[in-house]
């Protein structure tokens, strides 16, 4: 591996640029129209135009983003997250044009895609699953949602991250709701097929960091606790994942490895759970095959850098540790920094920034692709950082963070900031309590 | 029940993420018809489009707009609608579409633009006469670059 194409933007084509350069490859940045005077654009070897600034005619076009890689005499290819990161199309094709893509196979990401298939694999590993099952006709969906009890959910097998999801609050609503969730599953998804599966009232969101080289060799590099959400969307994230016993700990980590092992998984992947809150019993939900936002909390703890990790593994390198060379120190802390205005429904907010200015602290991490004078252009997420703070404990971590935020300076764009400090001085937060639903609670 | 802002940020992911030419979004009291590229019907990739509107706003600093622009020795610039290998003939060893001297009508197409196999035929997209060639053959060309300069009718 000698050049690498990456087809992200933001911050994590920054990190991913970073990565490259420590491992002495180079890179070459593809990027629209809006981000060819971006911080991965200048940081990178070369950068090339992919096309316009909407992402469905640059970042999320497989064909584009393998023949700008070609043309570029790029050998492997980084998919970053979101975009194309989870697309087995675009895995496929860079494959079959002699790139490595910087992921797990192909297959695995089509399974992890099938949200029942990874279902039926994860039980088969051991892991712990929601009661639920496959449904077609309302005669057996009545039968089956009686099993489960409501209210329950019903999920489109194509769906995953929080989309393609619909509450059912009793049999009446399921008989009016499922001919509709399936037909909008085929629209959004190409596929039909949707599931009921039980809904946790009170959930926690916990995920395992899993590695696997061409070797043989799968580890798992700890847990992350990503409860504090909005809209499907982890707002904080933390590791290690506080409060849990230390069998729930085991349980999680055991269950992400072996479903990693089962499945054939490669490179870096995350196995996401829940976590009942009343009576802390977890329960498998979806594989992500891709470097995650929050990577940088378990980076704090590990010591590791998982996107050098990521190249290395594709480059067929031996992970070269065994699990209890895998140490954990500390405890991390991530806030997103997004531009929304909280007056407006935390709508996102694109504009120039007219000032950008982070604090340094000791303790303190910051991945960023904004500089004064950057724009934020209104085609992609409105992630603009995060700041990532890691003490000797939790509490320490937080304060770190709130310390941080509270000296940040962003200008030119509302931002999230005095949630994020709100967020983390709440007693709900100190004390590990929040879960998947409290911040839009506590929003009300 | 009205549209929240989020539903109108759902509804512009969805339009934007999809290749489609053309989408209809029907909810109970609600509709919405969009029709991207002008005129929309019949537009296949084999025809640069404008490009929505909303780019021409955007503050990019760099990249050359997708149409044909005029520079300030009067000559226009043909700029690649896509990214991908600029290619000045239909196949190897046949005649180059056009050659500097050669007159060209809007429809005129210029060259084609390779992109994973599927060839783009792009049009001149101006009247006038071929001053410039400006990209190799061959080569891989980015979103917006300059493919060859015309001299426009008067």
């Amino acid at each position: 591996m000698k050049r690498v194409f990456v087809a992200n933007r933001g911050e994590i084509a920054v990190r991913i640029v970073r990565a490259c350069r420590e491992l002495g490859l180079e890179s070459v940045v593809g990027a629209s129209q809006a981000d060819m005077g971006g911080m991965a654009a200048e940081l990178a070897d070369r950068v090339v135009c992919i096309g316009p600034g909407p992402a469905g005619q640059s970042y999320l076009r497989p064909e584009v983003v393998v023949q700008a890689a070609l043309g570029t005499g790029c050998d492997a290819l980084h998919p970053g997250y979101g975009f194309l990161s989870e697309s087995p199309r675009l895995a496929a094709l860079a494959r079959e044009h002699g790139l490595t893509f910087v992921g797990p196979p192909t297959e695995a990401i089509e399974l992890a895609g099938d949200k029942l298939a990874a279902r039926a694999e994860a039980a088969r590993a051991g892991a712990p699953v929601l009661p639920g099952g496959e449904v077609s006709g309302p005669q057996q969906a009545r039968a089956l949602a009686a099993e489960i009890g409501y209210p329950l959910l019903v999920k489109a097998a194509g769906g995953g991250g929080g989309r393609g999801i619909k509450r059912i609050r009793d049999e009446e609503e399921l008989d009016h709701l499922l001919g509709l969730a399936r037909s909008e599953a085929g629209v959004a998804f190409g596929d039909d097929r949707v599931y009921l599966e039980r809904l946790i009232g009170s959930a926690r969101h916990v995920e395992v960091q899993i590695a696997a080289d061409e070797h043989g060799t799968t580890l798992h590099l700890g847990e992350r606790d990503c409860s504090v959400q909005r809209r499907f969307q982890k707002v904080i994230e933390e590791a290690p994942a506080p409060g849990l016993t230390d069998a729930t700990r085991a349980r999680l980590r055991e269950s992400a490895v072996a479903l990693a092992r089962r499945i054939g998984y490669r490179n870096l992947g995350t196995a996401e759970f829940v976590l009942d809150a009343e009576t802390g019993e977890p329960y498998f939900l979806e594989v992500n095959c891709r470097i995650q936002v929050e990577h940088p909390v378990t980076e704090a703890v590990t010591g590791l850098d998982l996107v050098a990790m990521q190249l290395r593994i594709a480059a067929g390198e031996r992970l070269g540790r065994v699990q209890e060379e895998i140490n954990f120190d500390g405890h991390a802390v991530e806030g997103r920094l997004n531009a929304e205005d909280p007056a407006r429904g935390y709508m996102p907010t694109p504009g120039t920034l007219s000032l950008f200015s982070v604090p340094e602290r000791r303790g303190l991490r910051v991945d960023t692709h904004c500089r004064p004078g950057a724009v934020v252009p209104p085609y992609y997420d409105s992630l603009l950082g995060k700041l990532i703070a890691q003490g000797d404990d939790r509490e320490q971590a937080i304060d770190i963070l709130i310390d941080a935020l509270e000296d940040l300076d962003v200008e030119g764009v509302e931002t999230n900031r005095t949630l994020l400090i709100s967020i983390l001085g709440h007693p709900e937060f100190r004390a590990a309590r929040t879960t998947t639903d409290w911040l839009e609670r506590a929003l009300r | 029940m009205g549209l929240t802002d989020d539903d109108v940020r759902e509804i512009l992911r969805i339009i934007d993420e999809s290749g489609a030419d053309e989408l209809l979004i029907e909810t109970n009291g609600f509709s919405l018809h969009v029709l991207r590229g002008a005129g929309g019907g019949g537009a296949l990739s084999r025809t640069p489009r404008a490009v929505e509107g909303v780019r021409e706003s955007a503050p990019a600093p760099a990249g050359p707009p997708e149409r044909p622009s005029e520079s300030e020795n009067g000559l226009v610039t043909i700029p690649s609608p896509m990214l991908g290998t600029f290619y000045r003939a239909e196949s190897p060893g046949a005649q180059p579409f056009v050659e500097v001297g050669a007159r060209v009508e809007p429809e005129t197409t210029v060259c084609i633009i390779e992109v994973m196999k599927m060839m783009n035929s792009v049009p001149a997209g101006v009247s006038g006469t071929v001053a410039e060639v400006i990209a190799e053959n061959a080569q891989l060309v980015e979103y917006g670059a300059p493919l060859f300069r015309v001299q426009p009718d008067a």
